[in-house]
């Protein structure tokens, strides 16, 4: 009847050594849109493919703010993805308030780290079906953490989670060696690249289905969308045949 | 049957036993206490002053914590250094001082653990180390949280030390959680006696970019020597402590030099002189 007995809840091992709620809430994260982040030595970009669920209805947001000085990119359940970016404001907030000072990306990548561990650890409880790549400027520099539903925390130069995200990655680990000393205006077309080569055939990246965040060292975090990164998805993909360019800038206006 | 109001709801003495009251407050027949808070500090600290210079800050403390008038213990420290970047010097109850002491050293274990910083050079110049600016915050934040608990803790705090950009740094904070900064600062007694010296050496934060941190030392011993000889509440020995980018460099057993109290027997007005 069970396809497996060992899959209920999260606190029962596999006699494997497998703990497989935690692996299907890792699956949720493939299932979820693409998001790649970058950083250099003096910036760190997110970029994020959004989803729409239907022709008519508004896109998913992949990229949200947190503070000042940081942000998420996410992949998986949205709704999982509001708790911990909740979480993380208020976090931010009460450094900026008890120590006035920005709150370090390494302290807010293990403060959810930690929490999301103890939910694979406690009976009744389940892990969240949510990837994240925290990615901003601290004290420390430009910073790019990727964070998964098991509770495991990675700093990274480079990242890619979600669906067909191998493609991205692939492009990244090809051009992991310029990202260090890349202005700008570079490792946002770099980011934007990794993005496109993860799409399928018929998709391409539009001013509607793509969002950018962006932060470096003395520029605080920020969100662009819309009108606003036309000009980086035209320099980017010069050589775009020029119909499909058309059909996508002509949306807004 | 007891049919009197006061025992409706409680349960029977004949079937549970005589109601235990201990636990009630005395206007209901119990033996508890009300709750008592600090109306007054009892051993006490004096004054703590401090100065800007160009490159750091000087701050000195003497060593006599007094039980009322009396001077009862002569080898306090009451400069408290907090990581290689800052020194908390504290005015008023001693108690509490110990108290903000021992939250001192548990922020700076803290400290340690979440920075992420694995050896010790990497610790001597991790960019992400708390300034004396941030501590300060913090301890602001508990004085007012203490106060607005009708709890003070009794303590007048100077924060010394350099910021997160290694800029000097001073500022002040009460048993009220009030705050202040400015280039030169005094707490107690200190306010009145060694602020207006030290005003005249710095009377602005201009003046203490030019500051240079012997004028600095000598300055703030000096106002120490005048604490010691106008500040009943105040002894000899003193510690004082200069926080520049090399780091703390406290020293905890000065004793005043050349005291001269010639000027005392012109003082007219106290005790038993009969103009």
């Amino acid at each position: 009847m069970f396809r497996n007995n060992y899959d209920n809840d999260s606190v029962t091992f596999s006699p494997q050594g497998r703990i497989f709620q935690v692996e299907y809430a890792q699956e949720a994260v493939k299932q979820g849109s693409v998001v790649v982040g970058i950083v250099s030595k003096t910036h760190a970009v997110l970029a994020a493919l959004k989803r729409n669920a239907e022709e008519l209805s508004s896109y998913q947001r992949k990229i949200i703010p947190i503070d000042t000085h940081y942000g998420i990119a996410l992949a998986g359940l949205a709704s999982d993805a509001r708790v911990l970016s909740n979480f993380m404001k208020q976090q931010s907030l009460s450094s900026r308030l008890t120590y006035d000072r920005p709150i370090l990306l390494s302290d807010i990548t293990s403060r959810i780290g930690d929490r999301a561990q103890t939910n694979t650890q406690s009976y009744g409880k389940r892990p969240y079906g949510v990837g994240l790549l925290i990615a901003g400027v601290d004290a420390k520099g430009p910073h790019l953490f990727e964070f998964q539903p098991s509770g495991v925390t990675q700093e990274m130069v480079a990242c890619g989670i979600g669906a067909r995200s191998q493609m991205a990655r692939t492009y990244l680990e090809r051009n992991l060696d310029s990202f260090e000393d890349s202005s700008r205006e570079e490792l946002i077309k770099h980011a934007l690249r990794a993005l496109k080569d993860s799409l399928s055939q018929d998709k391409e990246l539009t001013v509607d289905n793509t969002s950018l965040g962006v932060s470096g060292v003395d520029e605080p975090f920020k969100l662009y969308e819309g009108q606003e990164i036309s000009s980086w998805l035209e320099t980017t993909f010069e050589n775009r045949p020029e119909g499909q360019d058309g059909d996508s800038m002509a949306v807004d206006s | 049957m007891n049919h009197f109001p006061q025992a409706w709801g409680r349960p029977r003495d004949d079937v549970y036993g005589q109601y235990n009251p201990s636990y009630l407050p005395q206007s209901h027949g119990g033996t508890q206490q009300p709750i008592t808070h600090t109306q007054s500090p009892i051993v006490t600290g004096t004054s703590v002053i401090a100065i800007k210079f160009k490159t750091g800050v000087v701050i000195a403390a003497d060593n006599l914590a007094s039980y009322g008038s009396l001077a009862r213990f002569t080898d306090v420290h009451r400069l408290k250094h907090f990581n290689r970047k800052s020194v908390v010097g504290v005015g008023g109850d001693v108690s509490d001082m110990q108290y903000l002491d021992r939250l001192l050293k548990s922020l700076d274990v803290e400290e340690n653990y979440s920075t992420g910083s694995h050896t010790a050079e990497e610790s001597e110049t991790d960019p992400a180390m708390m300034g004396a600016n941030n501590l300060h915050t913090y301890l602001s934040k508990v004085m007012y949280k203490r106060r607005s608990d009708f709890n003070p803790l009794w303590n007048a705090l100077l924060v010394a030390g350099l910021d997160e950009k290694n800029k000097p740094f001073l500022a002040s904070a009460d048993l009220l959680g009030t705050t202040f900064s400015g280039p030169t600062m005094a707490t107690g007694f200190g306010a009145h006696l060694a602020q207006p010296i030290m005003r005249r050496i710095v009377p602005d934060e201009a003046a203490s970019q030019q500051l240079g941190r012997e004028e600095a030392v000598q300055a703030v011993r000096d106002c120490m020597k005048v604490l010691f000889y106008r500040d009943a509440r105040s002894m000899p020995e003193y510690s004082i402590a200069v926080i520049d980018e090399k780091g703390v460099e406290l020293k905890e057993k000065e004793v005043l030099e050349n005291q001269s109290w010639d000027f005392a027997d012109k003082i007219r007005g106290y005790g038993t002189q009969t103009v």
